[in-house]
């Protein structure tokens, strides 16, 4: 668990919800989970609280979007993604929700967003990220992309990631 | 990593119960003892197989801000513009991609007015623009990598 003691001031005015004690469950969480059999109750003994108040509070997260979900984040390349391609699409305003979606919802893109243009270095409104074992396999990816936009896209390119600066996911001031 | 990590690292991106003990179900499932899933889990994590586990928390849900900025780094000046990036707690990730666009990163903040300043401490340390762009809309979150 990184220290966040550091960071200890507030997370003020974050959200209707969020009281004093979600935000403590929260610092203590955002590095990761205690990995234990019962992690809630050892957060619980941590943080002075009943085992049921952290429950509560954390499904009561999850309810509200607060918490994604409670999972494991993979490193993509220890897992033999290698090519990560970031794919991005000049879609014609008209039909770019339509089509953000059936993008999205293809197995091979993770993420898929619609974003601000910014003339004329930037022409592209559409994000998807493609994952692949290989160069050559992101690429098939992109085709199936392109075949799927058709007429409404005006251009795309894939910018592939060289290397990681940082990666520490989202951090909040306790 | 063998063919237990591979289901374990398939599993655990699928999000676990909100209960007492989470790891039963997915050690059942997978044959393990949760001592021997939380070990394997650990070791992922050590190895960086893994780069955490535990709750995704939505900053945009907490009433704060996420962007992707984009800036363009001259090559002599590229480490010294990242460690200037990177030495902000709310930058989450920081990637060097192969484009005119040269480094992408996050800026997570609690509440939407801090990464405009943020941004400006950056255009005015490294003097690069940072181009912002703050997603208008999602249309899929998820990750699906099968090992």
């Amino acid at each position: 668990m990184t220290a966040n003691s550091q960071e200890l001031s507030a997370v003020q005015q974050a959200g209707q919800a969020l009281d004093a004690t979600d935000r403590q469950i929260i610092v203590a969480t955002q590095a990761g989970l205690p990995l234990v059999a019962e992690p809630f109750a050892e957060l619980a003994q941590q943080l002075g609280l009943q085992t049921n108040e952290v429950l509560q509070r954390v499904a009561a997260m999850q309810a509200r979007g607060i918490i994604r979900r409670i999972a494991a984040v993979p490193n993509h390349y220890a897992l033999g993604y290698t090519a990560n391609g970031m794919s991005v699409w000049n879609v014609t305003d008209d039909h770019t929700s339509e089509l953000g979606r059936q993008v999205g919802a293809l197995d091979f893109v993770s993420h898929c967003y619609q974003r601000p243009r910014h003339l004329p270095l930037w022409p592209y409104n559409l994000f998807a990220m493609v994952h692949g074992r290989s160069q050559q396999d992101v690429e098939e990816k992109i085709s199936s992309i392109a075949t799927l936009l058709g007429g409404h896209c005006r251009g795309h390119e894939v910018l592939y990631s060289k290397r990681i600066l940082k990666k520490t996911g989202l951090r909040i001031k306790g | 990593m063998d063919s237990i990590d591979a289901s374990i690292v398939n599993c655990l991106q699928e999000g676990l119960p909100v209960c007492p003990r989470p790891f039963d179900d997915v050690a059942a499932t997978l044959g393990l003892s949760v001592d021997e899933l939380l070990s394997r889990v650990q070791r992922l994590l050590d190895d960086s197989v893994l780069t955490r586990f535990g709750p995704m928390y939505n900053a945009e849900s907490m009433g704060g801000a996420l962007s992707l900025c984009a800036m363009q780094v001259p090559a002599d000046r590229y480490e010294e513009v990242a460690g200037q990036v990177n030495a902000y707690p709310e930058v989450a990730h920081n990637y060097e991609r192969d484009h005119l666009l040269n480094m992408w990163f996050v800026i997570a903040t609690e509440r939407p007015e801090q990464a405009a300043a943020i941004i400006a401490e950056i255009e005015q340390a490294s003097g690069c623009r940072v181009y912002d762009m703050p997603k208008q809309e999602e249309f899929y979150i998820g990750l699906k990598l099968a090992v």
